[in-house]
This record gives C-alpha cells, sequence and structure tokens, in this order.
C-alpha cells in the first residue's frame, strides 16, 4: 500500500509542479505589461512603476520569481488579490464552503439516485423501465446546465414560487460562520426557519450541479452491473439458490461498485466546472463564482492563484479515490 | 467481428461497401442513434439553408414587436412564429442562423483536437521512453484542470471571442485523442503486421501514420463524436458567462445570456435556445452511442 501511495505521489509532484508553471506564466502571456496587470492600476508614474515592479519581484530574473512563487505557494501564500487586497487564500477559506456545500448535496443527489436506478435499469434491461431510465440519462448528460438552471428557476421560483432564486439563506437570518456549511450553522444558530431557508435555497443549485453526475453515474452503474451479471460467480451464486436480493445485493454489486466509486470521484472535475455555472445563474457565493467575477476584474493573482488552488483540490481527491481503488480492489495494488 | 478485420486490414483491404454495410447493420439496430442522425442530418440542412429559410434577418430589429411571445401565445404574431426578444429580432431566424454556428464550432474543434491529439498520441506511443513521459506528464497537467475553468482562464488571457474560446476548448479536449491513440498505438505496435512492415524497411512516418493508425480509429470516432457535443455544449457556456462569440452574434449560448434578465417576463427568450442545444447535443450524443455499438464489438449491446 505504501509503495503504490509512494508511486502515485511521484506522479503527482510532478504535475502539481506543471501545473503551477501553467498558472504562474499564464499572466506573463497576456498582453500589456504585467507590473500594471498584477498591481491593478491604469496609470503610474516611473518611480511608482519601478517601486511597484520591486515589490512585486518583477525585476529579478524569471526562474527566480517561479522560485519565489513556488515557495509562496508551499507555505500557504498566494498572493493578494488587487481588487479587494485581501490575500487569496483567506478568499478561498472564506467561499470554498459554499462551494463544497452545494458540490456534496449534489455527489449525494446523484448517487441516491443515480445508482439505483442504474442497478434497476441492469435488472430490467431491455425493458420500458430500462429505456425511460437510460433515455432520462442520456438528456441528463446532454443537459447545457446554464439553461436548466434558468428552466429551474421559470418555474419553480417564478410560476410556483417554491424556491427562492439566489442566494444561500434569506436575508431575515444573520448568524455568524461556523463551519460555512448554511445548513449546519442555521442549526447551530437555533433561529426558527432559518434551516427551512438555507434548504430551500440549496435544492434548484443541487438539483441543476448533480444532473451530469447523476446521469454519468446512473448510465456507468448499469454497464457495470450488467458486466458483473453476466459472471459465473454469479451465476454460481444464483445456482446455490441465494435469494436474488442476495444475489444482486451482495455478489453483484459489490463488484460492479469498484468502476462506479472511480466515475464518482471522476466527478469531482465535473462538479468544478458546473460549480461555475451553477453559481453564477443563482448567485451562489462559492470559489466557482469567485472565478468568474475574478475574470471580470481582470484580478490576475486571483485567478492565478485560483487555478492553483482547485487543481490542486482535483488532483488530491482523484489521489484519495485511487487509494480508495486499492483498497477495494486488491488486484491493482500490484 | 472487428478484431478479425483489424488484423487483415493492412493485408488485405475488404471491400469499403461491405464493411459499411456491415456498420450501418449495427449502427441501425439502435434506434436511438438513427433518431439522432435523422436530426443531426435535419440540422445541418437548416444550417445550410438559414438565409433561404429564415423568414428575417439574424439582426433586424422590429421595434414594433419588442418580447412578442411566440404565435400561440395570447399577444402571439404569426410574423414571429417563436416570439422576439428585447430588441425586437425575431428568435426562430435567430435560431436558425445559431446552428450554423454550433455546427461550425463543432466541426472546427473536433478537428483541431481530433488531428493535434492523434498527431501527439502516435508519436508519444511509437517511441515511448521519455518523448511519451513527458506528452503524457504534459496531458495529466492539462486534465488536472476543469476544463471549463481552464477554457475560461484560456479566453481571458487570448480575449473574449468565438475563434478564442474555439481553440481554447480544442486545446482542453485535446488530452482525450492522445491518451485514446496512445493506448491503441501501443496495443497495436506488437501485433505480427506491424513487425512485418518495419522488416519489410517501412519508415517510422509510415509505420506509425498507414499502418498502426488506421486500425485505432474506432474508439478515436466514438470519442470524436463526445468532443463535437461537448465543444458545442463548451462555447455555448462561454458564450453564456460572456466570453465567447460576443454579442448581436447569434450563438445559442450569447443568446441565453441575453435573455437572462427576462426570464421571469418572457419564458421564450430563454426556452428555446436552450431546447437547441439540448436538441443538438442529444442527437450526437445519441448517435455517439450508436457508433460505439457498431464500431466496438466489445461494448456492444452491454
Amino acid at each position: 500500500m505504501l509503495r503504490f501511495l509512494l508511486g502515485r505521489l511521484a506522479v503527482l509532484i510532478p504535475t502539481f509542479i506543471g501545473v503551477s508553471i501553467i498558472a504562474f506564466s499564464f499572466i506573463r502571456l497576456l498582453p500589456g505589461d504585467p507590473v500594471m496587470l498584477m498591481s491593478g492600476e491604469r496609470v503610474m508614474s516611473e518611480e511608482r512603476y519601478q517601486q511597484i515592479s520591486h515589490e512585486l519581484g518583477y525585476d529579478r530574473p524569471i526562474v527566480v520569481q517561479y522560485l519565489d512563487y513556488l515557495w509562496g505557494v508551499v507555505r500557504g501564500d498566494f498572493g493578494t488579490s488587487v481588487v479587494t487586497k485581501q490575500p487569496i487564500l483567506d478568499q478561498f477559506f472564506t467561499l470554498f464552503p459554499a462551494t463544497l456545500e452545494l458540490s456534496l448535496c449534489a455527489i449525494v443527489f446523484a448517487v441516491v439516485l443515480g445508482i439505483p436506478a442504474g442497478i434497476f435499469a441492469a435488472i430490467k434491461r431491455g425493458s420500458f423501465f430500462d429505456q425511460t431510465i437510460m433515455g432520462t440519462a442520456l438528456i441528463g448528460y446532454s443537459m447545457p446546465i446554464f439553461w436548466w438552471g434558468l428552466l429551474l428557476i421559470i418555474l419553480f421560483s417564478g410560476i410556483l414560487q417554491w424556491t427562492p432564486v439566489s442566494g444561500r439563506i434569506s436575508l431575515m437570518f444573520f448568524f455568524p460562520p461556523v463551519t460555512g456549511l448554511m445548513l449546519v450553522d442555521s442549526l447551530l444558530s437555533g433561529q426558527a426557519g432559518a434551516f427551512r431557508s438555507a434548504a430551500s435555497h440549496l435544492v434548484l443549485p443541487t438539483i441543476v450541479l448533480g444532473t451530469i453526475p447523476l446521469a454519468v453515474i446512473a448510465r456507468q452503474t448499469r454497464s457495470a452491473m450488467l458486466e458483473v451479471l453476466g459472471e459465473d460467480y454469479v451465476r454460481t451464486a444464483r445456482a446455490k439458490g441465494l435469494s436474488p436480493f442476495r444475489v444482486i445485493g451482495v455478489h453483484a454489486l459489490r463488484n460492479a461498485m469498484i468502476p462506479v466509486i472511480t466515475t464518482i470521484g471522476l466527478q469531482v472535475g465535473v462538479l468544478m466546472a458546473g460549480a461555475i455555472l451553477t453559481e453564477t445563474i443563482f448567485s451562489w457565493p462559492g470559489i466557482g463564482k469567485w472565478m468568474v467575477d475574478s475574470v471580470f476584474r481582470r484580478d490576475y493573482p486571483v485567478i492565478q492563484g485560483g487555478l492553483l488552488i482547485i487543481a490542486g483540490i482535483i488532483m488530491l481527491v482523484n489521489l484519495a479515490v485511487d487509494l480508495l481503488y486499492g483498497l477495494i480492489n486488491p488486484r491493482i495494488r500490484h | 467481428m472487428a478484431d478479425t478485420s483489424a488484423v487483415e486490414a493492412p493485408t488485405q483491404d475488404p471491400s469499403s461497401a461491405r464493411r459499411f454495410a456491415e456498420f450501418w447493420y449495427y449502427f441501425s439496430e439502435n434506434r436511438g442513434a438513427v433518431i439522432g442522425l435523422v436530426v443531426f442530418a435535419i440540422l445541418v440542412v437548416v444550417a445550410g439553408l438559414a438565409p433561404l429559410i429564415a423568414p428575417h434577418a439574424p439582426n433586424a430589429q422590429y421595434r414594433d414587436a419588442v418580447l412578442v411571445p411566440p404565435f400561440w401565445e395570447e399577444g402571439g404574431r404569426a410574423a414571429y412564429l417563436l416570439g422576439t426578444d428585447a430588441v425586437g429580432r425575431d428568435i426562430l431566424t435567430r435560431l436558425l442562423y445559431g446552428a450554423r454556428f454550433s455546427l461550425f464550432i463543432g466541426v472546427i474543434v473536433t478537428t483541431l483536437a481530433l488531428v493535434g491529439g492523434i498527431v501527439v498520441g502516435v508519436v508519444a506511443g511509437f517511441y515511448r521512453g521519455w518523448v511519451d513521459t513527458v506528452i503524457m506528464r504534459v496531458m495529466d497537467i492539462i486534465l488536472a484542470f476543469p476544463s471549463l475553468l481552464l477554457a475560461l482562464v484560456l479566453v481571458a488571457v487570448l480575449g473574449p471571442g468565438l475563434m478564442n474560446a474555439m481553440i481554447a476548448i480544442a486545446l482542453v479536449l485535446q488530452p482525450h485523442f492522445v491518451r485514446l491513440t496512445r493506448a491503441a498505438v501501443m496495443a497495436e505496435k506488437g501485433r505480427e503486421y506491424v513487425t512485418a512492415a518495419q522488416v519489410a524497411g517501412a519508415s517510422s512516418l509510415r509505420l506509425m501514420f498507414r499502418t498502426i493508425l488506421p486500425n485505432c480509429l474506432a474508439p478515436l470516432i466514438v470519442q470524436a463524436t463526445l468532443s463535437f457535443s461537448n465543444a458545442i455544449l463548451d462555447a455555448a457556456a462561454l458564450g453564456f458567462l460572456g466570453m465567447g462569440a460576443q454579442p448581436p452574434t447569434p450563438e445559442w449560448g450569447t443568446m441565453l445570456a441575453e435573455a437572462r434578465e427576462f426570464i421571469l417576463r418572457a419564458w421564450w427568450v430563454v426556452t428555446f435556445p436552450g431546447l437547441a442545444i439540448l436538441i443538438t447535443v442529444l442527437s450526437i450524443n445519441l448517435m455517439g452511442d450508436g457508433l460505439r455499438d457498431a464500431l466496438d464489438p466489445k461494448l456492444k449491446r452491454s
């Protein structure tokens, strides 16, 4: 197991360094002067230019600049935003819980609906249910989620007036963040109706962000299940006279879940990309919206830092999935 | 079936008509794939004929017809079948022209990603060693970013616009082709027919692109259809975020971005462009499933 882990790390670290080189150098590919771009100022005197250039370290060789940046990153210093003047990592930690909460809800939504749907479709292969589930999954998979979100807003917020249009909680409620997860904080606050408000704000974004993972998981579960159901050991289990419930629930499912878990892990990237759109539609104050806003504000240090942090998170989650995969499937450990 | 034809292919090509008949047999068995193909064909025709069949000019603004609902709604007019947007442009016309953009985006992005991915992937799989290591690490780096985020940042660097959006998306989709090509090339490289061609004195370039590549095409074709639909979706998403095609281009995602503020007042300005994206992407994905069934016997009917 340790060797497996070390092997993975040996690939991960160079990849992360590559990612940091990309994040570091993109700013230098921009048309315009990096000193002006990074300071966010449009007009400045010659002395001021020299001073900022020196403060930012742009008067040094580029390799030194990069190593300095990397050293900062290792110590958790990603620089400061030119718009808010706040350290980027602080901003990230303020906004990340919103994205985390939304992503967790979305993946739970996708797993809880997707896995049973996939199993059911596989068992009833070729039936009307199978065709309906798989047809729906393909529609979900093809869905432009930014449009899907707008449609849900028209229906549930506009016509039915069931859910709020945007934000994380009604402005009536105020309490200091403890965990940053609104569902938890609203319960801790003890204010009547706060949890309900937080939950109602989460419903539509969860559905929108969870749609594509749901479709992918349902499709993957079905095909993994079909493959396993054709195996000899499933036939043997059936021949032994085990109940269909036990054959499917224990013998087949345990093996079918191996590829499904990988698929779920791979959804992190999908969720992060989806968060960009979902958070924009619902004015959800998370890191997806942060990145879009920063692109529009030309807040390059934030784009740089955000890119690196997000890629780092995805890589770590993928590593965790690989390790989990190694644990549940001993065949690949070697 | 495809396995044997893969081995035979370089020595004696079975008549292409017969191969096509066999392919069509499996493809047409999948009802969804045929529906997808028909819808897609209609889209291509519509896109091609847009200037002839569109009732209005795509950017013509009718000041007396602002936010007119579709014809079946109260207040709708026959002149604007699907209604008009906030500045009085005919939505149907803009959708028809939008089909041109989406298909164009799909074709260009897929071609760029496919050609780039194949060349890089063949080189990596054929030479192995440090060339392979470097190439695959670079691909890992690209794949470490969420595709839409990387495309968004690339467009921020290159400047907003359809052309730059397409370049960014192609770059982000390319690693999938590299990985597939590399894996297929590595699997084929050890086969006898490659050794035979090598012994016969074929050059590296010929081995790579004439001998090996034609036998690796099936997964690439399937991936190409996937990329085609992804390209349309991502380009629309960038347009929606204001980083793709710029107004007043009748690109579907850009149309949605312009319509956003009217969602609770005029449902039609939001509904139709998105529906157009969904139908297009769905038809391509349906075809993709059919292609996979028809080209990859291992996955057949699973």
